[in-house]
């Protein structure tokens, strides 16, 4: 779906599965993920996409069509298997799924992690503690990361004066 | 050539350049006018009040005495831009005893008021005084024919203005101290 | 096999929900009224007052009152738009022409699920938030839901195939993105005045944030920075006037609805009242004190269903005020250049949203050391 030939429908399918993968993210209680994956992703990175695409007026792309018959049978083999293997899941352990024990709650007993002191929950306040506690390092190094990202892309898209005269 | 003079725009201060005062002083204006008395009518149920020298729709008058003044010269009809004029003339008709055969009356007096354009050419070009464009305003209707406006319609539009001549009544106190011309 | 509580439970959502989106649709209903009967009054007009129902109208006193105030115009409107001829251009994409006004529609409902509108202490003294669904991260779930209004501009610019609307597309996604930076940047610190510090309960709950104005001062006058860069972020995000960059009628004829008529217009047209409905309410929980009767003033109400009908009452009222802001603002000033509105956006607000929001975590670092320090 997401190889669409038509853009702006390919741009509107990647929105649908990022929205169902916010879906996903509620299922399993992770409403703030879920909330920060429709903020950040389908809210302003799609709407961009599809700014470009508008402005660029992109066509139909129809030399890509075979390449992506490939790609798009692949995907569409990998889910189809994958819905097996659940659906399997499903069947084998659907014994273990009736004696009460419900997919979404976290064991009790993991909701203390080993390294940090912090209780391991989906409320917002532990992803701040945990990042600025536990995860500091991952966090400063990915912020470093999008500071040296958005230098180049200033260094990018700068014209120089000289050249321009 | 005229002297320009190049003033000095004052820096705006802070406050005047978040523009919020501004914002406030308008906010301020518009809230005030709210409240005033308003200015529209409300127009099937109010009329506005038409001035003395406004142009309506062309309408035939007669004087005090009830007499037709057109004598169906056909002036209008020729001077008329858009064309909207057409007279049908024929004579006065009969009982009248003191016009008959002596002047003209329309028979048919058509003013097309889809061809109107209000200009006051013929009430301008009448000798007679016998065309006004009066207050009327609205002239609507539901079909073209509906909107030509016939003799009957047009003596019921204008009916009877004040004449300062009255040269029918002159012209029978003239016969009667024996001058008939 | 069925569980029937669950069913019950399923039912009264359903029909709150129904209530909910009745009492916002009568609202977006009115506001269009509001902003006609409005705009005329500021501008030494009367505003509609000739719709009359059959038998209502000719109530003595109370029939011709309601004529004048043109309580039945949005009945008119509603059905004027609903009976109208449907007409689609020719040179538009049928598919996302008509999915447009729907997508444009949803996320405003959507976000109504996390409002709440009051609360009330049952019999067992459990106090029972008057809301749809008590997220505890209600305000997040609100700007990553409105954020996906955009698309329905965007789409219906697109679809539509002809110059303006899509000179509207364009501008409203670059104004969107831009304005909700600086939306969700003025929020941070009300939501660190908010949290307590050590708890562990997050309170980006909207629910959370009115409790926290009860009885003590409201946000707005803590924050004024805050609330103000919010409010302009508010006006830009739901399309109103001083930032109408999709619709600014002078220049793009009707933006990027240009090209709709009738019934599909019609949704874009509530949409957009909708918007401005729940975008009211939320500047009213944020910065207003919600439900809670005035800063400093203990609710004069008690806490029973009464009191919670008065407080629901008073945070109507409130809402209502400030959509006549809205209103207001709209027939004050004229509209931004899209440059400017750029310019302000991203020069102006987000650096005053930055400097805010470092001001305010050094006064609640303070705070807090110097709360831990007594004795």
């Amino acid at each position: 779906m997401v190889c669409s030939k038509h853009p702006v429908s390919a741009a509107m399918f990647m929105i649908i599965s990022l929205v169902g993968v916010a879906a996903l993210f509620v299922l399993l209680e992770a409403f703030f993920l879920a909330v920060l994956q429709i903020l950040v992703y389908a809210g302003a990175v799609m709407v961009l996409f599809l700014f470009i695409i508008m402005l660029l007026d992109v066509g139909p792309d129809a030399g890509k069509a075979s390449k992506m018959k490939l790609v798009s049978g692949l995907a569409a083999a990998f889910s189809i298997s994958l819905l097996i293997v659940i659906f399997l899941i499903i069947v084998q352990d659907s014994g273990w799924l009736l004696e009460g024990a419900s997919w979404s709650a976290v064991p009790e007993s993991s909701k203390l992690t080993q390294g940090g002191n912090f209780v391991f929950s989906t409320a917002v306040k532990n992803f701040g503690y945990g990042l600025m506690t536990k995860y500091m390092l991952p966090l400063q190094i990915s912020g470093f990361l999008l500071l040296a990202a958005m230098v180049g892309v200033i260094v990018l898209s700068k014209k120089d004066e000289k050249e321009v005269g | 050539m005229a002297k320009t003079v190049v003033l000095d725009r004052k820096p705006l201060s802070f406050s005047e350049r978040t523009y919020l005062p501004q914002i406030a002083n308008g906010l301020k204006t518009t809230f005030s006018n709210m409240f005033k008395p308003k200015v529209t009518l409300q127009y099937p149920e109010e009329k506005p009040k038409i001035p003395q020298n406004y142009r309506g729709v062309p309408t035939l008058v007669k004087d005090p005495n009830g007499r037709e003044k057109c004598v169906s010269c056909q002036l209008c009809e020729f001077v008329c831009p858009p064309k909207a004029i057409r007279i049908t003339p024929g004579g006065v008709p009969e009982g009248e005893d003191d016009r008959e055969h002596v002047e003209k009356a329309p028979e048919e007096f058509e003013i097309n008021m889809l061809r109107c354009i209000y200009c006051g050419y013929c009430q301008e070009v009448c000798p007679e005084e016998a065309i006004f464009l009066q207050d009327e305003y609205s002239s609507s209707g539901y079909s073209r024919e509906e909107m030509i406006n016939n003799k009957a319609k047009l003596y019921e539009l204008g009916g009877t203005l004040p004449d300062q001549h009255y040269k029918w009544d002159k012209k029978k106190k003239a016969e009667g101290q024996g001058n008939s011309h | 096999m069925f569980d029937y509580e669950l069913i019950q439970l399923i039912l009264i959502k359903v029909i709150f929900a129904f209530l909910m989106v009745g009492a916002i649709m009568t609202m977006a209903g009115y506001s269009v009224l509001a902003e006609r009967k409005v705009s005329a009054w500021m501008q030494g007009r009367v505003g509609p007052n000739r719709t009359v129902l059959p038998f209502v109208g000719h109530i003595p006193v109370v029939g011709s009152l309601l004529k004048g105030l043109g309580i039945f115009q949005p009945l008119a409107d509603g059905l004027k738009f609903l009976f109208k001829e449907e007409i689609v251009p020719g040179h538009v994409n049928k598919f996302y022409y008509y999915l447009a006004p729907i997508v444009a529609l949803v996320p405003a409902l959507t976000t109504m699920t996390v409002l709440p509108f009051g609360e009330f202490v049952n019999a067992e003294g459990v106090t029972i938030p008057l809301i749809l669904a008590d997220l505890d991260i209600g305000i997040l779930f609100v700007l990553a839901v409105s954020s996906l209004g955009v698309y329905g501009i965007v789409l219906a610019g697109w679809s539509s195939n002809s110059k303006y609307p899509f000179l509207g597309g364009i501008r409203s996604s670059a104004q969107m993105i831009s304005y909700e930076l600086a939306m969700g940047l003025s929020l941070l610190p009300v939501f660190l005045w908010v949290s307590e510090p050590g708890s562990t309960v997050s309170s980006l709950s909207l629910v959370e944030i009115v409790r926290s104005q009860q009885g003590s001062t409201w946000l707005l006058i803590i924050q004024p920075i805050s609330a103000l860069i919010f409010l302009i972020a508010l006006f830009a995000e739901t399309n109103r006037l001083p930032f109408d960059m999709p619709e600014s009628e002078t220049d793009l004829v009707g933006g990027f609805h240009t090209e709709y008529g009738s019934f599909k217009f019609g949704i874009f047209f509530v949409a957009e009242y909708a918007h401005i409905v729940i975008g009211s309410a939320i500047f009213t929980l944020l910065f207003l004190g919600g439900w809670n009767f005035l800063p400093w003033l203990d609710n004069p109400w008690g806490a029973d269903w009464m009191g919670a009908l008065i407080g629901t009452g008073w945070f109507i009222i409130k809402t209502i005020s400030l959509i006549f802001f809205f209103i207001w603002v709209r027939w004050t000033l004229p509209r931004f250049r899209y440059d400017q509105v750029m310019d302000l956006g991203w020069t102006k607000l987000l650096p005053l949203a930055l400097a805010n929001l470092i001001f305010y975590i050094f006064v609640v670092t303070w705070l807090d050391q110097s709360n831990l320090n007594l004795p």
